[in-house]
């Protein structure tokens, strides 16, 4: 019985407490209260990431890996140290697996020419999903066209989960690389990650996974999942922005040409050539986002402190109750309906243009996002020109959820 | 919400919205520009024939915004007939009253899309039909879009 209780404890969130944390929640919209529900795009920062970065300008800092003085060993440690707890969450074998870059786009960047360029010939595939991000897109698009190589996609079926038969045959000898998203940022659809990593790695095709919308949202354990490289962005997980995760194995890494050069990547620069530093330096030229790796640092402490499993029941119950709503609303279409979800719901209103909606939701103080959410081919696919999109995050409770769906019936007046 | 629909989503806007005026495509002998922001997924083509120095005809089509579909509809309205150079001085009276608040009678009733100034996201999207009206009258290109010059 004590057990239980427990696990019960874990699994839930103090919301008053954790609301307390985030300042900008207090803040005022349009003169109503801020429902801010565009988390999908972005996250409020809680005050130990905002002290974490004012402590470090406040007191003193200097550059990393450079100087011997005081400042300089000081910070250096502190942004070593970071590298060590973002390791630490995502469970990764090894600090040194851990790169740092400026969001989850850079990191699939640095994959698509470090890793995937060099090893793609003519004829070539990389495959991605159809519920895929721009940043999951456009790095693929562009390496497939300087090496001949063909990008080829898995198409999603009408309730916004990937067709798993499709998957499997797609798995051709000519794919040489797949990347996929954890979680879909408009359709909130949870991919079963482990299991498609897993039919890639049985071809023997290497896999990235793109986890911007689900580190925020679930317990990501990096082994567990397989993937050879795992992307992440700060400021969509209650960290600053410009700055990102590149999680690569560290065997992966290792066999990597440098992406950027630069200073601090090296280890002996000569005219007649340089020698480069071993991951993950090699691939962190010039100065990096100190602050910001500091900063995600914090972030990823508050995360830990709270519980990712508790994270994850709340918002899961926070968005399954908003779905519910919606789905009960005259006039209203979800735009995928995956079993699984998390973060995000998207639909249409018959009769009301997305950016109309949007607009009247912020006249009430509440923030979703009207558009195409960087997944223009996913708007094609279920024949929309933008969807709205409300996503949720560890802060949103289903009080918002009922402010919206207020919202949305008085939209549905004003459009009758 | 109230201020909002007092300000912006006004009835004569909403009404052009699901009623749209002079809507569909012309075929022969007309200057089309397509209207395109494809961040708010807005494409309006506006149709214009120009004769003898007058509009003779414009009509419009395509899927937008209430704002965006709206203005596209009352430019139609009341732009049908005017000669070319009045037309050109109501859409830059109509781009000065919606970016600079720059009042002006000849618009007459287009004054109604005063609120927009007040809500800088939107001005693209009331803007746009009319650019592309513009670019189809001085035949400057076959697409415009209002999205860059934010």
């Amino acid at each position: 019985m004590h057990g239980s209780h427990q696990v019960e404890k874990r699994l839930s969130l103090d919301i008053e407490a954790v609301r307390s944390c985030f300042p900008a929640l207090e803040g005022k919209a349009r003169g109503k209260p801020l429902v801010y529900l565009d988390n999908g795009a972005t996250t409020q920062k809680p005050l130990c990431v905002i002290e974490a970065i004012r402590r470090l300008y406040h007191e003193g800092y200097g550059n990393v890996h450079r100087g011997v003085h005081d400042l300089s060993e000081r910070t250096t440690q502190q942004f070593e140290n970071a590298r060590v707890q973002i390791a630490a969450f995502l469970n990764a074998r090894d600090a040194r697996e851990i790169v740092f870059v400026r969001g989850a786009t850079e990191a699939i960047n640095l994959v698509a020419h470090s890793y995937v360029e060099p090893r793609l010939e003519e004829g070539d595939a990389v495959l991605v999903t159809e519920m895929e991000h721009h940043s999951n897109i456009v790095p693929w698009q562009l390496v497939c066209e300087r090496k001949g190589a063909e990008l080829l996609v898995v198409p999603v079926r009408e309730n916004g989960e990937l067709d798993a038969d499709s998957f499997r045959s797609a798995l051709s000898d000519r794919v040489k690389f797949c990347s996929i998203a954890h979680v879909s940022n408009v359709l909130g659809t949870v991919n079963p990650i482990k299991h498609l990593v897993a039919l890639c790695h049985e071809a023997g095709i290497p896999v990235l996974v793109d986890g911007a919308q689900a580190a925020p949202r679930m317990r990501v354990d990096v082994q567990e999942i397989g993937a050879d490289f795992y992307a992440i962005s700060g400021h969509k997980m209650y960290g600053p922005t410009g700055i990102g995760v590149l999680y690569g194995k560290y065997e992966r890494l290792a066999e990597m040409i440098p992406y950027q050069g630069g200073g601090d990547m090296i280890t002996e620069v000569r005219w007649s050539g340089s020698k480069f530093q071993a991951p993950p330096h090699r691939f962190e030229a010039g100065t990096p986002n100190i602050a910001g790796a500091i900063g995600l640092a914090a972030a990823v402490e508050y995360l830990e402190s709270l519980g990712m499993d508790a994270v994850e029941s709340h918002e899961r119950d926070v968005v399954e109750y908003g779905a519910k709503l919606l789905r009960g609303m005259p006039r209203v279409r979800l735009i995928g309906d995956p079993l699984e979800r998390a973060g995000a719901i998207s639909f249409v209103i018959e009769g009301v243009h997305p950016h109309d909606a949007a607009a009247l939701l912020d006249a009430e103080g509440i923030a979703v996002r009207a558009g195409h959410h960087c997944a223009q081919p996913l708007m094609e696919r279920y024949g929309v020109p933008a969807t709205v999109r409300a996503s949720v995050g560890l802060y949103n409770t289903r009080s918002e959820m009922d402010a919206l769906a207020h919202g949305l019936r008085r939209v549905l007046e004003v459009f009758p | 919400m109230d201020d909002l629909v007092r300000e912006l989503y006004q009835e004569v806007i909403l009404d052009h919205y699901r009623h749209p005026r002079n809507y569909g495509r012309v075929e022969n002998d007309v200057r089309s520009v397509l209207g395109d922001n494809p961040l708010c997924g807005d494409r309006i083509e506006v149709f214009a024939k120009v004769e003898d120095g007058r509009l003779a005809e414009i009509r419009f089509e395509g899927s937008g915004c209430a704002i965006s579909t709206a203005s596209a509809s009352l430019m139609t309205e009341h732009l049908k007939g005017k000669s070319v150079e009045e037309a050109l001085a109501m859409i830059q009276a109509f781009h000065d009253m919606v970016t600079e608040g720059v009042k002006s009678e000849r618009l007459g009733p287009l004054q109604v899309f005063e609120g927009v100034r007040d809500y800088p996201s939107r001005i693209k999207c009331a803007v746009l039909a009319w650019h592309a009206l513009k670019a189809a009258i001085l035949e400057q290109s076959e697409t415009v879009t209002t999205e860059a010059d934010e």
